[in-house]
């Protein structure tokens, strides 16, 4: 078999970008979760709150180590396997690049020492102020890396000269067409995916009883929370779909699997996509429900694939599935929300053993749904690296061969596959211990308890 | 745009110290991370990891900025450079993922101690001798075909690389027996004494043998640094490093807590200026200039305004956070 680098820095690169991407769907939502009760501990001087912070700091450490290390691969990627992208394209969007960096790396890491190891050398207020900068860190973050990924996917602001392309506009570059919806489909994902995983332990602790108080508050806490979210990523999301039928009529045609172009199209629920043969074969669909949805007009045209060049085509199944897990996903995510409005109302929340139960199962799946969107929306735009312009093909660095990228990925596969399960069990054993372990432990200690004894140290230490 | 500004000066010092301070930082963390894997008991074991738990992935950071400064400003460097050193590249970075997962992980997952020591002291030593033969591979440039690297990916191993290899692991050693001495008292401090005249040695010899073999086998360094009158402008530096290591020295043995860290800083930054001489202009050695490598100037004035506000608010925080954690390694703070 003929080893093509091409295929291989693809697979690579969605190799170490798919676990790299579970990270920061859990930490940037954790961050901010924690920055809420070390502010609220702050305001109402409650230990509970402090009980599940600590709790979550060990479990974000973890995480967020693991992020790190993951994602300083990342920029180097685009040097060694796509060095004619990075040429090409980098007066445009490295500088994005570049003020994640600034922005927001420096604040998460800085203030990372201090929320993790500090407790005891900072007053209070420094603490939590610490906590919020590494949310605001990855919050910054989040926004420079979706505004370069958008300007992939819907380039704007830009000249081409010789091939390579210039920047025009700072504004409409980052502000691009796809980046307000893509900003807060995946933020609002983020956030969603780390309320489930709340959730999902809130019940757990709820079933063992002996932390039930603390996975109480996290249950109802997390449960309003998710009830605002759940709706509005509907909503972010249907009007991304609206931006992609108008920017990116080929991708919303591989998504939805629609061969022929047409006016009061059906919704296709499932099928099996053929793409050599540019039809679908099993189909079961909803008459004229997909002009309605995608369009939000009966009447709407719908581009039909069959109107692009074969060679534009984004691989159909691959992007179809993707979007229909993503999609179940949030639909039983918001069945979930609504059945725990149902019990809410009758005073029966924290003693329902099947919402428990559901809340467990619920748990892992917004990593899914994460890794389900993101393949939509990176294989709906192939077979481009920017979308209309470069093609993937052209990206790839020349002087690699495909057993040079083969050793590279059997690398990464083996050094992830060890790294990454070994930090999942550590947050599960973190989890099985429960906060109050957490609290008795140094790194997150109280500083308040402690204070008193400092007092009476203190005298006598000094001559 | 009718560039009246020429930006490249300001990039390249931006590079440079941006370069040169990840060097520093996360060097010393490494060099910790190799010692670490010399200390005997699990006590002095658990007081070196403290020494660097709180400041690590701040210093890493460092290489991400390095990385994508490399990108925006000079992106024909970043898009010729980075592929040549396919390889080391890869093992340092899954190295440097192994030594920094390992922080979390030994202290958490305590079954397998042993197995995430090993992963971060081996891991800081090969991600050290990575970076040490990316650097051999710079120096020694590339086969460039217009505006691509056009070599084999494994053009970079050649002895002369294996030996920048070697003197980066004897350079961070000496930054992160320093820190060392710095940081923490009695049996550790000694051994870190003793573990940083070996070091000392051993990156006295290296750097000795590259000023030797550099001028040998490429006639533009040796002119540069030997035709008149260069050679009297450049003597000072060869003359400074061999004061510098006699004051390194002299701190290993004596009673100094800071001085052989600050002599481990001034071997580097004189080697560091041993290396720009020798180069400059050249950022992709020998082929392209830091003008003829640069992005425009639209990009460059744009990523500017934003880095000459941040920069200064990014060090003031940095050392806010080493300002938290200064003083010796206490026993109640950090992974225990």
């Amino acid at each position: 078999m003929e080893l093509d680098p091409v295929f291989l820095s693809r697979l690579q690169f969605a190799w170490v970008i798919a676990w790299h991407i579970l990270m920061p769907a859990f930490t940037v939502g954790l961050a901010s979760y924690i920055a809420l009760l070390e502010g609220l501990h702050f305001a109402t001087g409650r230990e509970i709150y402090f009980r599940i912070s600590g709790f979550w700091i060990k479990i974000f450490s973890v995480a967020f180590g693991v992020g790190v290390v993951s994602g300083v691969v990342m920029p180097f990627q685009f040097g060694t396997n796509w060095s004619r992208y990075s040429d090409a394209t980098s007066n445009v969007i490295a500088p994005l690049f570049a003020y994640e960096g600034i922005t927001a790396f420096f604040l998460e890491s800085a203030f990372l020492g201090v929320l993790l190891f500090g407790r005891k050398l900072v007053p209070p207020w420094a603490h939590f102020a610490s906590a919020l900068m590494v949310a605001l860190g990855t919050l910054f973050s989040s926004f420079w890396i979706l505004a370069a990924n958008s300007w992939m996917q819907t380039p704007a602001g830009y000249e081409v000269i010789e091939g390579r392309y210039f920047p025009t506009d700072w504004m409409q570059i980052i502000f691009n067409p796809s980046f307000p919806y893509r900003l807060g489909h995946t933020v609002v994902g983020f956030y969603v995916t780390t309320g489930f995983v709340v959730l999902g332990v809130a019940a757990y602790l709820i079933r063992r009883r002996d932390f039930a108080a603390e996975g109480r508050i996290m249950m109802s806490m997390t449960l309003w929370l998710l009830t605002i979210l759940v709706p509005l990523q509907i909503f972010l999301g249907d009007q991304h779909g609206l931006n992609t039928l108008e920017y990116q009529p080929a991708k919303l045609a591989a998504i939805e699997s629609h061969w022929d172009t047409g006016r009061r199209v059906p919704l296709i629920l499932f099928a099996v996509p053929d793409q050599k043969n540019e039809t679908n074969h099993f189909v079961l669909e909803v008459p004229l429900l997909g002009s309605l949805i995608l369009a939000h007009d009966v009447n709407g045209e719908i581009k039909g694939l069959k109107d692009f060049p074969t060679a534009d085509r984004a691989p159909v199944a691959v992007t179809f599935y993707a979007f229909r897990v993503m999609v179940g996903i949030g639909t039983l995510m918001l069945v979930v929300v609504g059945f725990s409005w149902w019990l809410r109302l009758r005073g029966r929340l924290y003693d329902s053993p099947w919402f428990q139960r559901a809340c467990l199962g619920m748990a892992p799946l917004g990593f899914v749904a994460v890794l389900a969107g993101w393949t939509t929306t990176e294989v709906g735009r192939q077979p481009w690296t920017v979308y209309g312009l470069l093609r993937t093909a052209d990206s790839v660095s020349p002087s690699l061969s495909g057993f040079d990228v083969l050793l590279s990925l059997l690398g990464y596969m083996a050094v992830y596959l060890i790294i990454f399960p070994a930090g999942a069990l550590l947050m599960l054993r973190l989890i099985r211990r429960g906060p109050a372990a957490a609290a008795a432990s140094p790194p997150v200690e109280s500083g308040r308890p402690s204070r008193p004894i400092t007092v009476q140290l203190e005298p006598e230490s000094r001559p | 745009m009718n560039a009246a500004i020429d930006f490249v000066p300001v990039w390249t010092l931006i590079l440079g110290v941006g370069v040169f301070f990840y060097v520093l930082l996360d060097g010393f963390d490494l060099g910790v991370g190799m010692l670490f894997g010399l200390e005997p008991d699990l006590r002095s074991r658990n007081t070196v990891m403290n020494s660097i738990a709180p400041i690590w992935d701040g210093n890493e950071t460092w290489l991400v900025l390095g990385g994508v400064a490399l990108l925006a400003a000079f992106p024909l460097a970043f898009a010729i450079i980075i592929p040549a050193v396919y390889f080391p590249l890869l093992v340092m970075l899954l190295a440097l993922a192994f030594r920094g997962v390992a922080f979390e992980f030994r202290y958490r997952d305590v079954e397998h101690k042993t197995f995430w020591d090993h992963g971060f002291c081996y891991g800081s030593t090969i991600g050290t001798f990575a970076q040490g033969v990316t650097l051999g591979a710079f120096i020694q440039g590339f086969k460039v075909d217009g505006r691509h690297f056009a070599g084999s990916s494994f053009d970079f191993l050649t002895p002369f690389s294996i030996l920048t290899g070697v003197a980066l692991i004897f350079g961070y050693g000496l930054l992160g027996a320093g820190w060392l001495i710095l940081k923490t008292e009695g049996d550790i401090q000694a051994r870190a004494r003793r573990h940083g005249r070996l070091c000392l040695g051993g990156v006295l010899v290296c750097i000795a043998a590259v000023s030797v073999w550099t001028p040998l086998v490429n006639t533009a360094i040796a002119q540069r640094w030997l035709s008149w009158p260069n050679i009297a402008l450049f003597s000072p530096v060869p003359a400074a490093t061999a004061l510098v290591a006699y004051g390194a020295w002299r701190a290993l043995n004596g009673s100094s807590h800071a001085g052989t860290f600050v002599a481990a800083v001034g071997l580097f930054a004189l080697s560091y200026l041993g290396i720009v001489i020798s180069l400059w202009p050249m950022i992709v050695p020998y082929k392209y200039t830091l003008w003829e490598a640069a992005s425009s100037p639209a990009t460059q004035s744009f990523l500017l305004v934003g880095t000459l506000f941040l920069l200064p608010v990014i060090l003031v925080y940095t050392s806010w956070s080493y300002w938290v954690f200064r003083g010796k390694v206490r026993a109640d703070v950090g992974y225990h």
